[in-house]
């Protein structure tokens, strides 16, 4: 055969292809809520038991990178939301390009992250390896930094893998867009908004406690 | 008491454990009555219907909801009942009796520590008088384990970081095993002991023929001032903390508002986790024991505080 | 002279590892779970031979925790958890609707590699040295006491967990979207109903043990963490978390098996199952209400009473539908026409079986009872008859039952029921003593114990060895029916399904043409002709 088939043979059309893409994207992201959900209770579960511990090391976190980050995510979500909007065979560049906006946020997202790792580790904010703290708060926050490395360090990996897929994508859309690609694109983006949602719940539950008036 | 007019009841060796006997022989017969029709149906349907009998398989039964709903509510009903014995029986197993007398527990790989409050101390055996309901005071020194006494079927796990009451009573005079139940590493299967439950007169013998090294409050004391607490806590100290006599059993407001009584596992909190729960009208002073001070000691110095006029006051 | 089929399709061993085709797969699979099953065996044989004496004879206190650990990790992630789904699961599911595949095959690739990664990192702990902290992985003993390979273990099973998740995700896909044309939901076999809620928990329970599995490891390697008392942390949050899982896990274990006895029962009664709707609504039922019955783990940890009382309530509760199933079994003998070939006796022997494991669950969820039961031989016990008398014999049963169309050979019926029927006696004469130890009050993981349940013990260590020449009787006869067997038809016994509509083994694309099906399944007419459901 010299043209293959657009869809493998369990499906019988392209679009029956599609809608099991689209729910297993679903079903994908069921399993994340699942994941992050698990560490999040303990979070709560903690900051119930410490409440003072979780507030003062709340306010050790840097919230201007942690806004700075959120707006970036939340921009880097737009655009892919509208290269999902631009996808077709006229505007693959613009849509590729979109993409490529994407990655950059999230590069710079993962960048200033770092950063932010790197002060907390000069502050002797790692538990483990280095913490030093108030020694009346002492417990609370370092269970709070605990979590804050574990669920934002969960959440940077996902944001790598993301990036990747993103890439591939850009990479493949740019080359020659067909029918495939749109649910591919499809689920990347949903995958994305995924990660997007995740970090916003972790801004609240990092940055927030004990900041309020 | 009604129960001792049902067959087979046995009163039991704790107040409790015939109760539960009886909620085993009630499970028991439950579920061979439904093992029992089960395996008598399913015998039955295997030989009648086999392939090879040629009997009337006509009018099968094609409505089955009727049947669902008597079947469903039938096991839900004989559930809930169970369900309800049960519970009343737990309640009764963990509630608190009055006029108790304590006894502290330690657990650590491998062993269970034993302290009475004169000063005797025992590893791997507690000797209690019987009909008297006695209070264990259990803290676990490492991991998790459990303390099991088969007898007087009662079982409760010690959690490390906190204080586990539970309350025993053995009616009646005897040897019993006290086993590990929580999985403890290498040698969990040799941390196992013995209940050894006397009348009381030969408990009081046996106390006395037991050499404590001094009262347990005693050592409290002493450890009290080793420690330095006394530097704040003792009376004209310069440092504003609060003063523990009368402390114990008391209700204590704290800093954000709320009450806690000062019992066993509110000192074991303030000493390890000072700022935890702070007395209302005073500063956060005090630096954290965790780490400094093992289980045993913690309990001595409980039970000095305990000692000083908390009691009756 | 055979058709072309799956299996001789290409020899290759590339066209074994890289194949995306869900028949290849469940056999990589079933061939690999063989192995795990005896290497989980052998460690349980030992565990037996030492335990016919009080005193420690055969190995050391920390070989022995090793053993029962290796036991319980290898059995419960490494054979139970994934052998019906992914084996027969694998195989039959596409077949059973009518599919050329399921929904993701690499996928499906991916998730024996990921399972076979994961295996092999939880093996190299056996050789490295070991694990000795129990399959449960408590804290803080885990954590910061062990010293054993726990961070390595973990991490195996975390993988393994990944293999989990993508399977469940590919059956649910595939059961939404893959059904063959008029094949309703309804119309659907009981089998893909409880795969489809053994799917459900695969996929929502599964991330939290992941997590839970990651601070574990976190923990271990800083040296301190999320469940360390020392700095405030809750070792009993760790069992919530970890039984949130692990309890629903139980059902991730029974379901499939229970998918498997409605084939067996309705094929050999020559009988629709009774009740269809309330049995697929009662898998349901129980996946639902699973995830709510965790603590009943814990009712000596410490939760409070009120928290016990709720989770003992719901205990009682998810009872219920597993109830309603056995009763319709039952009734679906009823007016059958009974034919008593081995994967019927296996059937028989479930049915038996999990209902003495069933009942059992109600002592333990009985809050008094379980208070002295719990962490004795009474739970070992227990779960054994729903794990090993119900999972491992539905798994037999399946197993016998699609042979013919996995293997396209029939296997000698004689040894098949001879194994049957040892296995139900060796396996009640090992662990119903159990039930009087537990009861007696002998606590599980022990290696040493006091002389006086020494009897007990002896006839469980006996049951075992009939229970251990019983396991590997299938081996031999049906390894040689592979290769000596007579060639099965391609519907051997008679049934409606649409499995057994295409020879065996069946052709690389399962269908020669898409099948529509136009009844409900188990039809089997007045005469004991089954209508096959596409006809």
């Amino acid at each position: 055969m010299p043209e293959t088939r657009a869809f493998a043979p369990q499906f019988v059309s392209g679009r029956h292809r599609d809608e099991a893409a689209a729910l297993g994207m679903w079903v994908f992201i069921a399993t994340e809520v699942l994941l992050f959900g698990a560490l999040i209770l303990g979070y709560f579960v903690y900051r119930h038991l410490h409440p003072a511990g979780f507030a003062a090391a709340s306010s050790r976190t840097d919230l201007v990178i942690g806004t700075a980050n959120t707006a970036i995510l939340l921009t880097s979500s737009f655009a892919v939301a509208w290269a999902v909007e631009a996808f077709s065979a006229e505007t693959r560049k613009f849509c590729a390009t979109l993409l490529a906006c994407a990655i950059g946020l999230g590069i710079a997202f993962l960048v200033l992250k770092s950063f932010e790792y790197r002060s907390e580790y000069r502050e002797h904010l790692v538990p483990g390896i280095d913490f030093k703290f108030d020694p009346v708060h002492v417990d609370g926050a370092q269970l709070f930094f605990l979590f804050y490395f574990v669920a934002t360090g969960l959440h940077a990996l996902h944001m790598m893998i993301g990036i990747a897929v993103l890439g591939v994508m850009a990479l493949l859309i740019n080359r020659t867009p067909s029918a495939r690609h749109r649910t591919a694109l499809h689920s990347a983006a949903l995958y994305w908004h995924f990660v997007d949602v995740v970090w916003i719940f972790l801004f609240a539950l990092v940055y927030l406690p004990g900041r309020a008036a | 008491m009604w129960r001792q007019w049902i067959p087979f009841w046995h009163p039991g060796i704790s107040p409790h454990g015939g109760d539960v006997d009886l909620l085993f022989s009630g499970l028991l017969v439950v579920s061979s009555l439904v093992l029992g029709l089960l395996f008598f149906l399913l015998a039955l349907f295997c030989v009648r219907y086999r392939a090879s009998n040629p009997i009337d398989r006509g009018h099968q039964t094609s409505k089955s909801w009727h049947w669902e709903v008597s079947w469903t509510a039938a096991s839900l009903i004989c559930f809930l009942a169970l369900f309800v014995w049960g519970a009343s029986i737990y309640f009764q197993i963990f509630r608190t009796p009055p006029e108790e007398l304590s006894v502290f527990v330690v657990a650590k790989q491998w062993m269970w520590k034993v302290q009475h409050t004169g000063g005797q101390s025992e590893i791997n055996a507690l000797h209690i008088p019987v009909n008297r309901p006695i209070r264990l005071v259990m803290a676990s020194q490492d991991v998790i384990h459990s303390f099991f006494i088969p007898a007087l079927r009662v079982k409760h796990d010690v959690v490390p970081g906190r204080y586990q009451d539970l309350e025993i009573t053995a009616q009646v005079p005897g040897h019993y095993h006290l086993f590990c139940a929580e999985y403890c590493g290498t040698k969990h299967s040799g941390m196992t002991g013995e209940i050894v439950a006397m009348e009381a007169a030969d408990y009081a013998a046996w106390l006395a023929s037991q050499t404590p090294s001094s009262p347990l409050a005693q050592e409290g004391g002493s450890l009290f001032r080793e420690l330095g607490c006394s530097g704040c806590h003792g009376i004209g100290s310069k440092v504003r903390a609060p003063l523990l006599e009368g402390v114990y059993g008391k209700p204590v407001p704290l800093a954000d508002g709320s009450v806690v009584t000062a019992d066993d596992k509110y000192i074991r909190d303030s000493i390890l986790l000072p700022r935890s729960q702070i007395a209302a009208g005073y500063e956060p002073l005090m630096p954290s024991f965790q780490g400094k001070i093992d289980e045993e000691q913690l309990l001595r110095l409980i039970a000095y505080i305990k000692s000083l006029g908390g009691h009756g006051s | 002279m055979t058709d072309a089929n799956y299996l001789n399709a290409e020899y290759s061993l590339r066209s074994w590892f890289f194949t995306t085709d869900h028949k290849r797969i469940a056999i990589l699979y079933f061939a690999s779970l063989i192995l795990f099953f005896f290497i989980g065996g052998a460690a349980a044989t030992a565990i037996r031979i030492e335990l016919a004496t009080p005193q420690a004879d055969l190995v050391s206190s920390d070989m022995y925790n090793r053993l029962f650990t290796m036991h319980g990790i290898i059995m419960v992630w490494f054979f139970l958890i994934p052998s019906i789904p992914n084996t027969l699961g694998n195989f039959i599911v596409p077949l059973m609707i009518g599919a050329r595949d399921l929904a993701f095959p690499r996928l499906n690739l991916l998730s024996w590699y990921l399972f076979m990664l994961g295996g092999t990192v939880t093996l190299f702990t056996v050789l490295a040295g070991g694990i000795d902290t129990g399959w449960t992985f408590y804290t803080p003993f885990s954590t910061l006491y062990s010293n054993s390979y726990v961070a390595v273990a973990v991490t195996g099973v975390f993988i393994s967990g990944f293999s989990s998740i993508l399977t469940g995700l590919n059956f649910i896909v595939t059961i939404h979207r893959l059904r063959a044309p008029g094949l309703t939901w309804y119309r659907l076999p009981l089998f893909i109903w409880s795969l489809y809620a053994t799917s459900i928990i695969l996929v929502l329970a599964t991330p939290v043990l992941a997590m839970t599995l990651v601070l574990i490891a976190v923990e271990r390697l800083l040296g301190v963490g999320i469940f360390d008392p020392a700095i405030g942390g809750d070792p009993l949050l760790f069992q919530h978390l970890f039984w949130f899982y692990s309890h629903p896990a139980v059902y991730i274990m029974i379901l499939p098996g229970m998918g498997v006895i409605n084939e067996l029962i309705s094929c050999f009664s020559r009988k629709a199952v009774f009740g269809y709707k309330f049995v697929a609504w009662a898998s349901l039922a129980i996946a639902a209400v699973g995830f709510l019955v965790w603590g009943h783990h814990m009712f000596v940890s410490g939760q409070s009473l009120l928290a016990s009382l709720v989770f003992s309530f719901m205990s009682f509760v998810v009872a219920v539908p597993s109830a309603i199933k056995v009763f319709n079994w039952t009734a679906t003998l009823h007016k059958g026409s009974i034919h008593f070939d081995a994967p019927m006796l296996y059937a028989l022997a479930f049915i038996g079986l999990f209902t003495i494991g069933g009942l059992t669950g109600l002592f333990l969820a009985c809050l008094a009872y379980d208070v002295h039961a719990t962490d004795t031989y009474f739970v070992v016990a227990h779960f054994h008859y729903i794990m090993v008398g119900g999972m491992v014999t539905a798994y037999f049963g399946g197993l016998h039952y699609w042979w013919p169309k996995m293997t396209g050979r029939l296997y000698s019926e004689y040894w098949a029921r001879t194994a049957a029927v040892l296995i139900f006696f060796g396996f009640n004469l090992t662990f119903f003593p159990q039930f009087v130890l537990g009861a007696e009050g002998m606590p599980r993981r022990y290696h040493v114990y006091p002389p006086e349940f020494q009897v007990w013990n002896v006839l469980s260590s006996g049951g075992a060895t009939i229970l251990a020449v019983a396991y590997l009787l299938p081996l031999f006869y049906l390894g040689y029916s592979l290769f000596f067997g007579a060639r099965a038809p391609a519907n051997p016994w008679n049934a409606p399904g649409l499995e057994w509509q295409t020879p065996s083994p069946p052709p690389e694309h399962n269908f020669d043409q898409q099948p529509i099906v136009t009844r409900p399944p188990y039809q089997y007419s007045p005469d004991f002709k089954a209508e096959p459901q596409n006809a």
